[in-house]
């Protein structure tokens, strides 16, 4: 990744084709293998957890029903009583986004993530089903929002574009908060990676300054676990609040 | 980097985890709404919200442009709508609660 003189921090998030002949045919990089990867860990996660089904859970199973929970709790304090219709998409959004930040971590994967076209995807997926559930829930009345409660008539050719860009706004945040965060976070660790290699050229000065970035990113591993996880509560409860306007009457 | 960063997400995790974990505190929506309060956190959130409203703005201009063959005019426009729309979503982000 890293050179001696250059530093080539983004060749990390390369699209490469993967397993071969089969790969190079069906354009398939890394980025689906590691959803497909994220997707199975998940489901391995909840199938061998809930497998025991006993009244008085195993650690295993405990930690399964505590996830369960967590997004419900979240799902239905957010949205209300309707948000239990959303639970199963905001559970699936939570841990797809979790399991593919942590994944990202491990040494030589891949961070699907850190790509604009996956999290943009992810977010217009969430900001159709809003629209929809809006139109679904409160017909025609959903275009009243873009006109602000109280402001002068005269206005409102001003007004309502401000507004309505402002609402096709959201995916755009939502995307670029969680592709922001993997890139910077992945970009760091390559960048105090590379100053223990170029420290290594300096003989044994610098083997012993090199521990100083080797410490760095240690630290920086227990960050980027805290971001996995905040980035997708962030995305999560986000799509919840969204929800709840849309389902508000 | 490192320490304080480390101390702030540590502060807003444990915010997340006491609103959602434990939700004898009923307080909906407007808590949630406001779930990063640290400054850089919430600093770096209204930088987002600002940029992508730009973002969407000069998108739309730049596509109107290209579609009615009238260089600048739509973007222009445009950019100033994103900019207002951006202006706006960091207002609804530090207003305060029921205003």
């Amino acid at each position: 990744m890293a050179g001696g003189s250059g530093i080539d921090v983004l060749g990390q998030f390369e699209l490469r084709p993967v397993l071969g002949g089969l790969g190079e045919a069906l354009r398939f990089s890394q980025s689906p293998l590691y959803m497909l990867l994220a997707v199975c860990l998940v489901l391995a996660f909840l199938y061998f957890g809930m497998r025991p089904a006993a009244v008085v859970p195993g650690r295993f199973q405990a930690a399964a029903e505590v996830c369960y929970e967590f997004i419900r709790n979240m799902a239905v304090d957010t949205i209300g009583p309707e948000g239990a219709a959303f639970f199963p998409f905001i559970f699936t959004l939570f841990f797809f986004i979790l399991a593919g930040n942590y994944i990202g971590l491990l040494p030589f994967s891949f961070t699907f993530t850190s790509h604009i076209a996956v999290t943009l995807g992810l977010a217009l997926m969430v900001f159709v089903l809003t629209v929809i559930v809006s139109l679904k829930v409160q017909g025609f009345r959903f275009f009243a929002h873009f006109m602000p409660a109280g402001a002068s008539m005269a206005l409102a050719p001003l007004l309502i574009p401000i507004e309505i860009l402002s609402f096709l706004s959201r995916p755009v945040s939502l995307s670029i908060r969680l592709f922001a965060n993997m890139v910077a976070g992945h970009v760091m660790f390559d960048i105090f990676a590379s100053f223990v290699i170029m420290l290594a050229g300096f003989g044994v000065v610098g083997d012993v300054f090199a521990i100083g970035p080797i410490a760095i990113n240690m630290a920086l591993v227990a960050l980027e676990l805290l971001v996995g996880v905040l980035q997708a509560y962030v995305f999560a409860i986000l799509t919840c609040i969204y929800l709840r306007e849309a389902v508000a009457h | 980097m490192g320490e304080e960063s480390d101390e702030s997400f540590a502060k807003r995790l444990e915010a997340a985890e006491r609103r959602s974990g434990l939700n004898e505190k009923d307080e909906k929506a407007t808590a949630a709404e406001r779930d990063e309060q640290s400054l850089p956190a919430l600093a770096l959130r209204a930088g987002t919200e600002m940029i992508s409203a730009l973002i969407v703005g000069v998108a739309i201009g730049w596509g109107l442009d290209r579609w009615f063959h009238t260089r600048a005019i739509f973007l222009i426009f445009f950019a100033l709508l994103g900019g207002s729309a951006g202006v706006l979503n960091v207002w609804r982000l530090v207003k305060p609660p029921q205003a």
